[in-house]
């Protein structure tokens, strides 16, 4: 036996948070076991889907989710992590099909010695979400932790809403078609420079914004043909593209050419050896259509200020469940998920 | 094994110039190029600094290269596929 | 499209031109009328041709191997080891990310960092001298990477650095290693794609007396799809020709004579020295390491590296077991290997091949055979949970 693997099996790693299938497997193993069951008709932790939805008994769901965020740097070109932690829960509740979140909750945890004047811009930018949202924070909490036990701040927050219809992360079918809703790859690119200090001169900006409006629109155009959203957060795109044609029992085929990628975010993963298709999003979303309905679904998008750049990019298969097929133009291959964080790397 | 990605170069101060990668700007350092550049000229960067000036014509050049195979100089094609793509048009190395 | 070097750029992604390549490519290895077996050596010619999905334009009688050309791939557990022993004793490392999860004997650079040391990611070593500027405490550049990222290493040592700066040399040189897998007992090798990035320092002369020794041709190849699809094509046109011939496809970058600027400065520096490359075997003159002159700078001699407290757990038979080397060599394959998938998977790779995101047992523990989608008997990889 391997001793690495006695040594690191037990232990939590950077790649458990990834969003890739280390982080599934953990919640998997470790958190999804043994707590008594939800209620009839829920969908609870066992879907593992970006909310739970719990029956109110008259045909209406309490939709809720949680989210804790943290960010290097957490203030970042395009955003901050106060108005990541709004956008994030916003977004959970909207790829639930819960457009109209009530409420939010917020939870700070701060080092000793945070800069004050941080706190405030983080504050301010959270009350701008919320505007744009149209929610607002309800409830909160605050602790502060010695020196050296927190780098900087984490933020959790809670979202809840009512949804009449709640849409999942697993309805597909072969011939479905999939939509993202504009270019992929700027939040993670524009967090990765400013992190890691790569002096990238260029419109690299994070898409970091609550899309529930956006998610409206295309519910009201798509109708019941609307049939899964997701948000291609960690792991990008590959990620939510995975992990919907594993829930769903299909295969899905990726038109690599129709993907939209911004010049700058396409330079930028030029030069740093990354891939877009594997890049963090935090202001797109994956939606699932049935093929009649794509038409109607596109426009709407397109209509919004937010889905400009939407676009057709796969559609859903009989074979290769489970897996994805990227078409780039030159041939096929499978797409694969990223382990970890993307770094830039040299060859 | 090595990541290099051609760009133009926009401005030169020194050893250092500001590279244009069609999409994002990045310094690059100029102590191993190997003839001198200016404001307008291709490079070949790897991790930071320039490792090649590129002649435009090589660029041109490169491209002719590729259309002699395609278009059987020295026999690199046989005459069937020559043939097979010559009643394909739309996906002749001319079109 | 703004024109220049963008649109022209793009012409060597022209799909249209790669299928007519693609086609002259099967027209040439078909009329050999047997399977071709020929070898890159260049990491990110398996990642373009990975990326464009290029492997399906390959016709079946053409085998294209990967040889040992990813120089995170090869650089030895004990060199990850130094990095990650130097980390562990309070020293600030600065790499490549491609380093971060490569396997030691017992962590990773990337572990090191989850147990509290310091490791900053950086795309240049340039990079890495602006982190020493900034502090007191040591930085050192862990620096990897075949000739042409040496170079830079070099050039930044030239310019100056500050006292509190060193490197960790795990640079290799390409062209000794061509040799040993040319000599490889049962290779199968009729002809090499010699990798266009570092040729652009060594110059193709480099490969005449190679190609005089060994009688095989080389084709230096670019790294856009057309530039790859043209150097097949011209290789397996050497190979049926029996014209063991260096021929340059890609003279927008590389010249007879090479970059002559980088490569004094390289040298000037650097000396090579043999050494072990992870999976494959002691190469000589195969790692480049620093001068005499440049002692106040090497972190091998102004660190006590310790490496006791890691092999104390080492596990040294298992390494043993790892037959990386003939898979390079295109001698066997993944499930020949008894470590394949058992011991060594991506998590916890034991060699080389299952390190880089393009290595050959990774793609074969990732999709459960040779991901070729396009022909119908392709493997059917297992749905994963």
């Amino acid at each position: 036996m391997n001793l690495r693997l006695d040594l690191l099996g037990e232990r939590v790693s950077m790649k458990h948070g990834a969003g890739g299938r280390a982080m599934r497997q953990l919640i998997g193993e470790v958190f999804t076991d043994g707590f008594p069951k939800a209620p009839a008709g829920a969908i609870g932790l066992d879907a593992m889907d970006d909310g739970a939805a719990l029956p109110l008994g008259d045909g209406r769901f309490l939709v809720v989710t949680t989210d804790s965020h943290v960010v290097l740097p957490a203030f970042f070109p395009g955003g901050d992590i106060g108005r990541l932690a709004v956008s994030g829960t916003v977004n959970d509740l909207a790829m639930m099909g819960a457009t109209e979140p009530l409420g939010l909750t917020c939870a700070v945890v701060v080092e000793e010695g945070y800069p004050r004047a941080d706190l405030d811009r983080i504050h301010a930018s959270m009350v701008a979400a919320c505007v744009e949202a149209g929610t607002t924070v309800v409830t909160g909490d605050t602790k502060v932790m010695g020196k050296g036990q927190l780098d900087g701040i984490a933020l959790n927050t809670t979202g809840v809403a009512i949804a009449t219809r709640v849409v999942r992360d697993c309805g597909l079918q072969p011939g479905d078609r999939l939509i993202v809703t504009g270019t992929i790859g700027d939040h993670g690119c524009a967090v990765m420079a400013a992190r890691h200090k790569l002096d990238l001169a260029g419109d690299l900006r994070s898409d970091v914004a609550p899309i529930n409006g956006l998610i409206r629109a295309a519910l009201a155009a798509g109708g019941d043909g609307l049939v899964t959203l997701k948000d291609p957060t960690r792991g990008g795109l590959s990620s939510a593209l995975h992990e919907m044609a594993h829930k769903s029992g299909v295969g899905v085929l990726l038109d690599e050419t129709a993907v939209p990628v911004n010049a700058a975010v396409r330079a930028a993963s030029e030069l740093l050896g990354i891939d877009p298709l594997v890049i963090a999003n935090e202001g797109k979303a994956l939606i699932g259509v049935r093929p009649d309905a794509a038409e109607a679904v596109l426009a709407a998008l397109r209509a919004h200020p937010q889905g400009r750049d939407a676009a057709i990019v796969g559609t859903c298969t009989a074979e290769r469940r489970g897996q994805v097929v990227l078409d780039t133009g030159f041939g096929r291959r499978l797409l694969v998920e990223i382990e970890g964080e993307p770094l830039p790397r040299i060859c | 094994m090595c990541l290099g990605v051609p760009g133009r170069v926009v401005s030169v101060e020194g050893l250092v110039a500001t590279v244009d990668f069609w999409g994002v700007r990045r310094a690059v350092r100029l102590e191993l190029v190997d003839e001198p550049v200016q404001a307008g000229d291709y490079v070949l960067n790897h991790v930071g600094f320039a490792i090649r000036r590129i002649p435009e014509e090589d660029i041109q050049g490169t491209l002719d290269l590729y259309e002699s195979l395609l278009r059987g100089d020295g026999d690199l094609m046989a005459a069937d596929v020559r043939a097979e793509l010559e009643a394909n048009p739309e996906q002749s190395p001319d079109a | 499209m703004p024109e220049g070097a963008d649109s022209r750029q793009l012409k060597f992604r022209d799909p249209a031109r790669a299928r007519d390549l693609g086609r002259a490519l099967t027209a040439a290895a078909d009329a050999m009328g047997r399977t071709v077996s020929l070898m890159h050596v260049c990491g990110s010619h398996e990642q373009a041709i990975a990326r464009y999905g290029l492997r399906a334009a390959f016709p079946r009688s053409l085998d294209v191997i990967m040889g040992p050309g990813c120089p995170v791939c090869i650089t030895d557990t004990p060199e990850v080891d130094e990095g990650v022993a130097l980390a562990r004793q309070g020293v600030t490392i600065a790499t490549y990310g491609d380093m971060v999860k490569v396997p030691g004997t017992v962590l990773s650079l990337g572990d090191a960092q989850a147990e509290g040391a310091k490791v900053e990611v950086v795309y240049s070593v340039t990079q890495a001298v602006e982190l020493a500027r900034a502090t007191r405490e040591p930085v050192v550049f862990f620096a990897t990477g075949f000739e042409t990222t040496a170079v830079a290493t070099a050039a930044a040592l030239l310019g100056g650095v500050p006292d509190n700066f060193s490197v960790l040399s795990a640079h290799k040189y390409i062209p000794p290693v061509m040799e040993i897998v040319a000599e490889m007992p049962g290779s199968k090798v009729e002809g090499f794609l010699a990798a266009g990035h570092a040729a652009t320092i060594t110059g193709w002369g480099v490969f005449e007396a190679f190609v005089e020794r060994h009688k095989l041709p080389v084709v230096v190849a670019g790294f856009e799809p057309l530039d790859i699809l043209a150097a097949l094509v011209k290789l397996v046109e050497l190979v049926r020709d029996r014209k063991p011939e260096v021929v340059n496809m890609f003279p927008r970058c590389v010249t007879r004579e090479g970059n002559r600027n980088a490569q004094e400065q390289l040298f000037k520096v650097f000396r090579p020295a043999g050494g072990r490359w992870r999976g494959i075997a002691h190469v000589p003159n195969g790692n480049l390491r620093l001068r005499d002159e440049w002692a106040h700078v090497d972190a091998r001699r102004r660190f006590d590296i310790d490496l006791r407290p890691l092999w104390k757990y080492a596990p040294p038979a298992l390494v043993q077991d790892c037959i990386c080397g003939d898979i390079m060599a295109g001698i066997a394959n993944p499930k020949q290997c008894k470590l394949f998938g058992k011991e060594c998977v991506p998590d916890t790779p034991v060699g080389a091949c299952m390190v880089s995101s393009e290595g050959t047992c990774k793609i074969w523990h990732l999709y459960g055979g040779v991901p070729d989608l396009s022909s119908p008997d392709a493997p059917q990889a297992e749905v994963r949970p």
